[in-house]
This record gives structure tokens, C-alpha cells and sequence, in this order.
């Protein structure tokens, strides 16, 4: 569902993202990890349709992403790194301004909405504005705006940053039971979570695919946990 | 064009969800009427709005670039920007639905206004066909402050710098034709361009348009000032939403 060809960017001298390619069918729970500037976000933000490559390109779900950029957007549910929303708004009305935005009309709204508060908890703040809200509840906010209209394609940045354990678990859990039926890419560098949810992990450094494998056959493969792993990979690359 | 109402209705809500508009709404009363009274409202003995027209430039170039300054920068900067274009939504319909739901408040806090006309009419016969001209070319006028605002306001992240250089833009464009900077230039430039400087100024087509005269030249000047600056704020935009 999604397919990436060779997308490359570069910000000024530093080459961002330099030639990615690869590709995600429904089912996959692809994990993107790579340390802190590798590049993950500029290449999510290329397939959310917030950032023009410089060269590639990449279709999700048939529909490319320079070409077809709002059908694109249609068919995918994007969490931005740190979650970000309207601080002035409720909860209620954030969700709603989606639901115009997405074009969510009529009964199918008030369903989508009574379903997208309780998958992700945010029943007790519904009425609050963003900005006096947790960190953790600004990014299940985040998540319910990506899910609302039930999309096919998921992008998620970071969606577990600044949550507790319990969020974090409840999260995990979520994602793994619309698993089956989606297609999800989520960036992390919490190598557990890769472990909890991921069924594909692909680690980049300096803008560069190094590994696109399972976490299983990565751990037969070194014979070691995860976080060595990522560590004799993206060190491997540094010296 | 759903898109366009959606980013409009949000904008518009924005507005009112924060004191911004309430702010606005009083100083910008306040400072209309006050104006106009202390530059002898009753002392002329006139039943028109000259005067309270009159004092709109200059207000304008502070109190429009304030409301405008927002749009863009503050989106920018708390990432709310990266929200708004993964949803689909084109930058065409972000920037017209901001920049229209900017130019509705300007408009209702023109409306607003409402008692000075009615004042007018109370103490005298004023020509009614000249206040209106003179609250279109006041709307227009705002819109072309706005349309600056709008685009300096998607050139930087920080609202500060963005209310700055579109106070400096719209004061340019007052001042170019104020009596004492055309007196200033002509004992220099040739009259030709002294011409074109007066007709780049927004001073002469605002003071037509207040005056009774709906012409065409006044209109197109206006409406190419809002078109080309919204123009640039949605180049701007398509260029550096992300940096």
C-alpha cells in the first residue's frame, strides 16, 4: 500500500533523506527506527504530503504523492511528531474541525467521533482545550485526529513520546489490533516497541536504508537483543 | 471550496476563542470614534463621516497587520502547520480560507461602527451614498492591509518580525501619498514619477472612494493589491511551509 522510490530532500548542505526506497503491504506494522537526525521524519513528512522531495516519489494506496497529493491525504491518518493541534480549541471542536476538514458528514460524524473518543480515552477531556491538556493526552488527541476517518494507511511519529506506561501500553495495543487490516509505519527510537508491535523494522542512519528486515530474524541474525543491535548497525556505520 | 469553509470557520472561531478579537474590537471602536470626535466632529458642523474615514489609514497600518500577524507565523511555529496540510486541504484553499476569515472580522468590526452613521443621519441629511462608498473602500482598504500581513506572516515563524515589516509595508503605502511626503519628493523626482508614487499610494484611491467615486481604477487598485499579495503568501507558503 505504500511504495517508496529513491525519495531524497536535502535541507541547505545536509542531505536529509538520501534515496530511500521500500515498500509496505497491508498487515505490516513497519517499525522506521535510526538514531536522533537520520532522517525518519523528513521521510514521513514526504509521504504525509507535508514536504516536496527533491527526487522520488512514493505512492500510497495507487495515488502519488506529487501527483495526486489530496487523495494521498484522503487515504492516510498522519500523527506529526509532537502531536501538534490548535491549543486554543476543545477537544470536541478540534475532532470536529477534522471531521469538516475530512469531509465526515451527518450520522457517519457523530459515529466516528462517539468511536474515535473511546478507542483512544480521551472521554474525560473532551471538553478542555489543548493546551491545558498532558503531554500524553495532546498525543492520544493527536492519534484519535489520525484514526477518525478510519484510514486504510497509517503514519505515525513517535505516537508513544511523553506517555505513561499504562498509555504506553494501551497504545500498543490499539495499534496491534487494527494491525491486520492497515497498513502502519511508525517511527520510534524505543526499541521495546519494536519488539510489542512491529512485524518489519527498517533502521536508517544519515538519510540511508542500512537494514529492512523482521525483528525475528534480526535477533536470529545477531543472535542478541534489539538495542545491541541498533547499536552495532548504526555505530558499525558511524566509525 | 469545503476545505476553503473549513480553514474560514476555524480561523473566524479562532478569533473569538481567544481575547485577540475582544482586544481588537474595543481599541479599534474606541479609536474610530474617539479620533473622530477629537478632530471636531461637531465643531465642522457637518453631517458626513470625512473625519471618521479619514483616521482609518492610520489606524489600519497598526490594528490590521495585528490581526494578520497570526495567520501564518503561529501556525508555523507551534507545528499546527504540519497538521493542517496532511489533512486534504490545498495551500489555495488554507491561505484564501485565513485570509477570508481575517478580512470577516475586519468586517465586523467595521459593522460595528454602526452608531457613527447613525449618528450622522440623527443630526443631519448626510449623503448615504458617501458613507457607504467610503466603509467599501474602508473593507477594501483592509483587505489589502491584510493581504500584506497575511504574506509577511507566512514569511517568518515569529508573529513579532511578521507584524513589524507589515506595518512598515502598509505604512509605505499610506504615506507615499501624504501631501508632505509628495511635497518632499517633488522638489526632486520629475513629475512623471512623482505621478506614479501618488498612484501607487493607497491615500489617493482610499480618498476617492470616500468621497462618492466608484471608479474603476480605485477598485482594480485595491483588488490587485489583495490578489498579488495573497499570490506571494501562497508562493511563500508552497516554498517554506516546512522550514
Amino acid at each position: 500500500m505504500i511504495i517508496v522510490k529513491e525519495l531524497r530532500r536535502r535541507f541547505g548542505a545536509i542531505v536529509a533523506v538520501d534515496g530511500i526506497s521500500f515498500q509496505a503491504n497491508k498487515g505490516d506494522v513497519l517499525g522506521f527506527l535510526g538514531p536522533n537526525g537520520a532522517g525518519k521524519t523528513t521521510a514521513m513528512r514526504m509521504v504525509a504530503c507535508f514536504l516536496a522531495p527533491d527526487s522520488g516519489t512514493a505512492t500510497v494506496c495507487g495515488h502519488d504523492i506529487i501527483n495526486d497529493s489530496i487523495e494521498v491525504r484522503k487515504s492516510l491518518g498522519y500523527l506529526a511528531e509532537h502531536a501538534p493541534a490548535y491549543g486554543e480549541m476543545t477537544v470536541g471542536s478540534f475532532l470536529g474541525f477534522i471531521c469538516d476538514a475530512r469531509q465526515i458528514k451527518g450520522k457517519t460524524r457523530k459515529e466516528a467521533i462517539e468511536r474515535i473518543v473511546a478507542l483512544s480515552a480521551i472521554e474525560s477531556v473532551y471538553h478542555q482545550t489543548i493546551e491545558t491538556l498532558s503531554k500524553g493526552y495532546k498525543r492520544r488527541v493527536g492519534l484519535a485526529q489520525a484514526l477518525i476517518h478510519d484510514p486504510p494507511v497509517l503514519i505515525l511519529d513517535e505516537p508513544t513520546d511523553g506517555m505513561d506506561p499504562n498509555q504506553k501500553h494501551d497504545v500498543r495495543e490499539l495499534i496491534t489490533t487494527m494491525a491486520k487490516d492497515k497498513c502502519i509505519v511508525i517511527s520510534t527510537h524505543i526499541l521495546e516497541e519494536v519488539d510489542a508491535v512491529c512485524n518489519r523494522a527498517i533502521i536508517i542512519e544519515s538519510g540511508r536504508i542500512l537494514v529492512d528486515s523482521t525483528p525475528e530474524k534480526l535477533k536470529q541474525q545477531y543472535n542478541t537483543g534489539l538495542d545491541e543491535i541498533f547499536r552495532r548497525i548504526t555505530k558499525r556505520k558511524a566509525s | 471550496m469545503k476545505g476553503f469553509w473549513t480553514v474560514c470557520k476555524r480561523e473566524l472561531k479562532a478569533y473569538f476563542a481567544t481575547p485577540l478579537a475582544y482586544v481588537f474590537l474595543v481599541i479599534f471602536l474606541f479609536f474610530s470614534s474617539y479620533l473622530t470626535f477629537k478632530r471636531g466632529f461637531y465643531e465642522i458642523g457637518q453631517a458626513d463621516m470625512y473625519l471618521f474615514f479619514s483616521n482609518l489609514p492610520l489606524l489600519f497600518v497598526f490594528m490590521v497587520p495585528s490581526t494578520a500577524m497570526r495567520l501564518w507565523a503561529e501556525e508555523r511555529r507551534s507545528g499546527s502547520i504540519e497538521l493542517l496540510m496532511s489533512l486534504p486541504i490545498t495551500v489555495t484553499q488554507a491561505v484564501l480560507g485565513k485570509f477570508v476569515a481575517a478580512w470577516l472580522f475586519i468586517g465586523i468590526a467595521l459593522a460595528l461602527t454602526f452608531p457613527m452613521p447613525l449618528t450622522v443621519c440623527y443630526l443631519g441629511n448626510p449623503d448615504i451614498g458617501s458613507i457607504i462608498t467610503g466603509y467599501i473602500g474602508s473593507f477594501l482598504m483592509a483587505g489589502a492591509f491584510l493581504a500584506i500581513g497575511c504574506f509577511f506572516s507566512a514569511l517568518t515563524k515569529s508573529q513579532v518580525i511578521s507584524f513589524i515589516l507589515s506595518v512598515v509595508a502598509c505604512a509605505a503605502l499610506v504615506y507615499a501619498g501624504m501631501p508632505t511626503t509628495l511635497d518632499y519628493l517633488s522638489t526632486f523626482l520629475p513629475s512623471s514619477m512623482l505621478d506614479a508614487v501618488e498612484s501607487i499610494s493607497l491615500q489617493t484611491h482610499f480618498e476617492s472612494l470616500q468621497r462618492g467615486v466608484l471608479e474603476f481604477k480605485d477598485l482594480s487598485y485595491f483588488v490587485l493589491l489583495i490578489v498579488g499579495w495573497v499570490i506571494g503568501c501562497g508562493i511563500v507558503l508552497d516554498e517554506r511551509k516546512a522550514a
